[in-house]
């Protein structure tokens, strides 16, 4: 169970982080954020299919899904920045479920196995089964924390990124190219949830139009539980839900199913401590 | 063509309105945006049928024990508001739809995925309503909540909202409020949307979960967005366009969510204030 866990919260991780880089800097609640979770997924099965590498899949939907995620921000987003806070919301949820039905159309809405053999060893003890996408998810959850850090801390692109959560304008005025730094920001978001939405495929066996519903609201319980906008915070926290999840699920007599038990918690974090778990921006 | 057929539409087109127009309250009033608005439409419907199936009450004390529930449990859906903003009242919303209908979903008292069959039609002098009957009846319902919002924009109350919308530190600085008119909003919003529930149970005869699943919370957000959100007529005509646009344009049944999502997106990029607003723009210029 604990493994299970471990692997759910893996890829709450990658949603939320990339989620969380957004918010931090534009404040806005990026629904379509699922669309790219899906449309990775599908890409790297499509790619798949056609070429039978696996790799290729991978690099190919990563890379496309994070220049949607560009055009989600250059071509919609931007234009709408000045305007009331419900109007970019209000668009990112018609994006998500614009999207959503144009990949049923395009895909069909049935579900598609995803079947591969990623060639690493099954570590199989007396008491435990660890299967390969497991691995793979653990695995690349971690390299891409790492890089993440390694990005976000060393390099002029991840600080001048953070300075732009910080305060906008400022980091503007200090001669910092913002336009390329939050398209950077969009493109490395969406990269993560393509990358989340694929090891989930892997994982699951089954890709489908809709299966970005569901981490799309549970990757906001993440932020919101992690305090907005903090990076950290995201990561604790996406770990945190996959326990709380897998044990109040696993205590016999609970009524609800674990969705519902994932909103009742963030309902009672957005009441009680509206500023999450580890605080983060404070609004 | 016939004419059940017609009255059919209308009065979805009816109960639609009576949605968009309570959402508006929520959104265009009182500034509070909520994307569970299907929960309460559905706490409404559920109520009522449960009333009147599983404990056999009249159809007319279901009705307003069912508004009046859905009102009060608007108002406790409403708490969170008063706690968060903005953005994060909007995820509270989501969440609240989603706990909502897993409920109904499984909780076997409210019949599960199955949901509740054999929902009376309501009868007046011993006389059921057929189809010509409904719809006299919902157009009722419709008139005195049309009448109802339109007065309730006019009243000392609208401006309280007003208040709260535009600032909330500047409105309890001069001794408005704020938690008190945003439960008002929430509570009148809910029963509203439940008296719409009510409508649509009674004359559906059978209800599922997944009747008010969040995907409806989007289609009434998209009737007051479309329309014009904060005006009254603007609800009106989105609600109607939303009921009709899927009967005219049969074949795009298929492709109705990205329609749907397609117009949200474009009427926020072009014309913010929906269509009203974008006609009196016009007419001002």
């Amino acid at each position: 169970m604990i493994l299970n866990s471990m692997v759910l919260g893996s890829v709450y991780v990658l949603m939320a982080v990339g989620l969380t880089l957004i918010y931090g800097v534009l404040k806005i609640l990026h629904i379509a954020h699922a669309g790219v979770y899906t449309l990775g997924a599908l890409i790297a099965l499509w790619i798949f299919e056609k070429t039978g590498n696996i790799t290729i899949a991978f690099i190919l939907s990563l890379i496309l899904s994070g220049m949607v995620g560009v055009l989600m921000y250059s071509g919609i987003y931007k234009k709408v920045l000045k305007k009331s806070r419900i109007v970019p919301l209000v668009i990112s949820i018609g994006m998500f479920v614009a999207l959503q039905d144009l990949f049923r159309l395009i895909w069909g809405p049935y579900k598609k196995s995803f079947q591969v053999d990623l060639g690493i060893p099954e570590i199989i003890t007396e008491d435990m089964v660890v299967t390969q996408s497991q691995i793979l998810i653990l695995i690349v959850t971690a390299i891409s924390l790492l890089v993440m850090y390694f990005l976000m801390v060393k390099t002029k692109w991840g600080k001048a990124l953070r300075a732009c959560s910080d305060d906008l304008d400022m980091t503007a005025s200090l001669g910092v190219n913002i336009e390329r730094t939050i398209s950077f920001g969009f493109f490395f978001g969406s990269v993560l949830a393509a990358l989340a939405g694929i090891l989930v495929g892997i994982y699951d066996n089954s890709v489908y139009p809709t299966m970005g519903e569901v981490p799309s609201y549970k990757a906001f319980i993440v932020i919101v539980l992690g305090g907005f906008g903090s990076l950290r915070g995201a990561v604790l926290a996406g770990f945190i839900l996959a326990f709380a999840e897998n044990f109040l699920v696993a205590w016999k007599g609970f009524l609800l199913p674990r969705d519902a038990i994932a909103f009742l918690i963030m309902i009672a974090i957005l009441m009680f401590k509206p500023e999450g778990l580890f605080g983060g921006i404070s609004r | 063509m016939t004419l059940d057929y017609l009255m059919t539409l209308s009065i979805f087109a009816g109960i639609n309105i009576m949605l968009a127009l309570s959402l508006n309250i929520l959104i265009g009033f009182a500034g509070q945006v909520s994307l569970g608005h299907a929960a309460f439409f559905g706490i409404g419907a559920y109520t009522s049928a449960v009333l009147t199936v599983n404990l056999g009450l009249n159809y007319w004390f279901a009705l307003p024990l069912s508004v009046l529930i859905s009102g009060f449990i608007g108002f406790l859906l409403g708490l969170p508001s008063l706690r968060v903003k903005h953005d994060f009242l909007v995820l509270a919303t989501i969440g609240i739809n989603f706990v909502v209908v897993s409920i109904f979903n499984y909780v076997q008292f409210f019949g599960g995925p199955y949901g509740i069959v054999g929902i009376p039609r309501p009868s007046l002098f011993g006389k059921t309503f057929d189809t010509f009957g409904y719809f006299i009846y919902t157009m009722v319902w419709l008139i005195l909540s049309v009448v109802f919002v339109i007065y309730l924009s006019k009243v000392y109350l609208r401006y309280g909202f007003e208040a709260v919308k535009e600032d909330e530190e500047a409105a309890e600085s001069i001794g408005v409020s704020v938690p008190r008119y945003k439960m008002y909003a929430f509570t009148i919003s809910g029963a509203m949307a439940g008296l719409a529930g009510n409508l649509w149970a009674h004359y559906m005869g059978v209800i599922f979960p997944e009747n008010f699943a969040f995907p409806v919370s989007i289609t009434i957000l998209t009737m007051v967005v479309l329309g014009g959100v904060g005006t009254i007529t603007g609800p009106i005509i989105g609600a109607v366009i939303i009921t009709l646009l899927p009967e005219i344009l049969r074949f795009v049944q298929n492709y109705r969510m990205l329609i749907y999502g397609t117009i949200i997106v474009l009427v926020m990029l072009f014309m913010p204030e929906g269509l009203m607003g974008y006609i009196r723009k016009v007419i001002k210029r």
